[in-house]
């Protein structure tokens, strides 16, 4: 795929990252060709004396997380965890293998250190998605757990002042996530957290298990692959954008046990919510862990979340990637996933004649408050209403909160929901995972029949918002917003220009 | 998951090279020791004991439907071979389709909703798999062995994945390669044996063919067709299985009390 790949799509180039002792391998296209493309020439050492060999700042972390100076990838190394989070759908068995292995009354390693998050199953009537809540309530009770976003009002969200709603965008919101930290947590978007300069990943229940009586984990070191995204933003493009093309070039299995590592001027130039999204769908490419290097944008978001002292961690000139992707960002277009994987990658344009029956804005992937804004943006470019039904579910409290205050640019002081409601969308609902992944029968805009969905969620494997037959395409806020007005998939150009 | 297993030596990285590119680098690729000594004890979960049901009277299906996942153990119960019918999958199977999100209210570490789990695995294929993996209104699947493509157990980390699989009474799976937390929840959790086939066995076996893994030789056997296939060194998973799952391999370490 590299090879080929510089030759069929001008967009990326290759850089040949020059990597030793293990040399860099170019991944290669994925259903077609295994061949090793090439191989790179060994660096010489260098010539003044001894040489530390420079690190990723993946690398980095897990050096300074098990306490060894230096460390390559493919060790294994027990690391120190700062913060496990868990949530109602993997927190009862989590908590179910903890107490099996260290005994009914062990307490967890660090009361501050677990993060407590109902957000998946949480408004619906079944009775045991509201007993996984009680669970973890209890064990939250009995640990003394700090950190507990509780729910006990279903009927009224508001109602609860400690809940928060989708866990990885509460992370972020509540100052849980730090430059040069290890977060784990049961949920394969946990790589979202690594937008802050941190090693973000996630975890079953029995290692979940075993992190919450120990505070340790035993890890393998993760090479790391280099996208470097330079360019202007174009005012069509978001984030969504940016990690869907990058998906669609190395498949879903093109980063399996590697950190993705983003840097560049395009990325330099993103906002927090923005790097959110593109390190959440890091495991949607097989990522172990997606992560940004940690900058002032990172660090005026964090000056007012929290107060735990950090310390950021860099790539190291001298650090070996496995291989680098060099993105001209100013050349890319809207895309979106067709149907059934994240990797069908196509141009939104060429999607146009695709009949749509919903759209579907929310989980953490695309139900930030930016992610809102931006969809706010198009609605009201257009002054239309949607062609079809249009579920907003904002990620958190926050959010919500935000759809309902803040003015949108341009918009002579409205707020998103005015806006929404104005292009007949349905009322932004209680914040929760929601139809991202299906749930319970009962739960809000799940796809119960074979219907095609614009969603700015993370998959669209077959089933995964419910009904088998269910067609999700994979898109932007944007994306989402413009294929909503003409009922096709639309790219948002056509509002925006 | 020894710590000596660095890439610092350019002789093993090199035969890494000269071998088949595979997109992942699942442990079991850059391994290097052999964990397949003969003379270590193996302690891995004995899979069949899962499958071999107690007479359970609060259980309505029929307890000894096909599950046979036999499978020969020493005599302190560790497992070095398996033996049964395969049930086929392609590539990029994804945890959706392995247990679907509807159905992960159910707690695994709760016995009762653990075998609940059985009975949805695998529910979420397509229906253009033809053969069902589990029986409407059973716990436990006639196939105890999965042959499958590449990325096997990719999207969500749930343990519900693996543990469906094994508490529908899989005993081991051998596909081309793994997903990462798919992988490492199997290992964790000691419910399937995930083993790695050096070719796309998943074009050569059928639905039903009758096989045999031998842990020992690194075999597939189809005896329906006759063919053997190599599978791949378990790698650095290897010590964590041998020990029974990360928690005794701590212990063994002595990173938790024993």
């Amino acid at each position: 795929m590299a090879a080929s790949s510089s030759l069929s799509s001008p967009f990326v180039s290759q850089k040949d990252a020059d990597v030793s002792p293990f040399s860099s391998i170019k991944i290669s296209q994925k259903k077609v060709s295994t061949k090793i493309v090439s191989v790179m020439a060994q660096r010489k050492p260098s010539a003044t004396g001894s040489v530390k060999m420079g690190m990723t700042m993946t690398e980095k972390i897990f050096s300074r997380a098990s306490e060894k100076s230096q460390l390559c990838p493919d060790e294994n190394v027990w690391v120190n965890v700062d913060v496990l989070m868990t949530h109602d759908v993997c927190g009862p068995g989590s908590i179910g293998i903890f107490k099996k292995e260290f005994g009914n009354d062990a307490k967890v390693w660090d009361r501050e250190k677990v993060v407590i998050i109902p957000d998946h199953y949480i408004f619906t009537t079944d009775e045991r998605a509201n007993r996984n809540v009680d669970v973890l309530r209890d064990f939250s009770h009995e640990q003394d757990i700090k950190y507990f976003y509780d729910i006990k009002d279903l009927s009224n969200f508001k109602a609860n002042p400690d809940y928060k709603g989708v866990c990885h965008v509460a992370l972020a919101q509540e100052g849980h996530c730090r430059p040069g930290e290890i977060l784990l947590g049961t949920d394969s978007h946990t790589c979202t957290a690594g937008a802050f300069g941190q090693f973000a990943t996630g975890i079953g229940n029995t290692d979940a298990g075993f992190v919450l009586g120990t505070g340790k984990l035993l890890l393998k070191v993760p090479p790391t692959i280099r996208f470097v995204l330079n360019g202007e933003m174009p005012d069509y493009l978001l984030a969504k954008d940016l990690i869907l093309q990058i998906i669609g070039e190395i498949s879903v299995s093109g980063a399996t046990y590697k950190a993705m590592e983003f840097v560049g001027s395009t990325i330099e130039s993103l906002t927090m919510e923005e790097r959110m999204t593109v390190c959440n769908m890091v495991i949607e490419a097989g990522g172990k862990n997606g992560i940004v290097p940690a900058d002032a944008t990172t660090f005026k978001y964090l000056e007012d979340k929290t107060s735990v002292p950090y310390e950021p961690v860099y790539s190291d000139d001298q650090a070996r990637f496995l291989a680098e992707y060099v993105i001209d960002v100013s050349k890319l277009e809207p895309l979106v996933a067709k149907p059934h994987s994240p990797d069908n990658r196509a141009l939104a344009r060429e999607c146009r004649d695709v009949k749509i029956d919903r759209v579907y804005i929310g989980s953490c992937t695309g139900g930030k408050t930016e992610d809102f804004l931006a969809a706010a943006k198009i609605f009201l470019a257009s002054g239309e209403k949607v062609k079809v039904p249009t579920f907003l579910v904002p990620a958190t409290q926050k959010v919500w909160l935000d759809i309902y205050t803040l003015p949108v640019p341009g918009s002579g002081g409205k707020t998103c929901s005015q806006i929404f409601e104005a292009a007949g969308c349905d009322t932004p609902t209680s914040p929760s995972c929601g139809a991202c992944l299906g749930g319970p029968k009962d739960t809000y805009a799940r796809i119960n029949e074979p219907q095609v969905c614009v969603s700015t969620t993370n998959r669209n494997f077959p089933g995964r918002m419910g009904h088998k037959d269910g067609q999700i395409y994979l898109a932007s806020p944007y994306t989402a917003a413009a294929s909503a007005l003409t009922g096709f998939v639309t790219d948002p150009r056509d509002f925006l220009r | 998951m020894s710590t000596a297993a660095s890439l610092a030596n350019p002789t093993t990285f090199s035969s890494f090279l000269s071998s088949r590119l595979h997109r992942q680098q699942a442990p079991a690729s850059i391994s290097t020791f052999n964990v397949f000594n003969s003379t270590a004890q193996r302690s891995f979960k004995p899979l069949i004991s899962q499958s071999i049901l107690v007479p359970n009277p609060t259980v309505s299906c029929h307890a000894s439907v096909v599950a046979q996942a036999t499978s020969d153990s020493s005599p302190s119960g560790s497992a070095t071979s398996f033996h049964g019918a395969c049930y086929v999958v392609r590539d990029n199977i994804d945890t959706d389709q392995i247990i679907p999100a509807e159905y992960l209210t159910l707690v695994p570490s709760k016995p009762e909703e653990y075998k609940k789990l059985g009975s949805y695995a695998l529910i979420g294929l397509p229906e253009s798999y033809e053969t069902r993996f589990v029986e409407p209104g059973e716990y436990q699947s006639k196939y105890s062995i999965i042959i499958a493509g590449d990325n096997f157990g990719c999207g969500s980390s749930r343990e519900h994945a693996p543990v469906a699989l094994g508490a529908a009474g899989v005993a081991a799976v051998v596909a081309e390669s793994y997903a990462r937390i798919f992988f490492r929840n199997s290992v964790a959790t000691g419910e399937i044996y995930p083993l790695e086939s050096e070719v796309r066995v998943c074009d050569e076996c059928k639905t039903g063919d009758v096989v045999t893994i031998e842990l020992e030789k690194s075999l597939l056997i189809n005896h329906t067709t006759g063919k053997e296939y190599t599978l791949k060194p378990i790698g650095d998973a290897g010590p964590v299985i041998e020990a029974g799952g990360i928690f005794a391999y701590a212990r063994k370490a002595g990173m938790i009390p024993a």
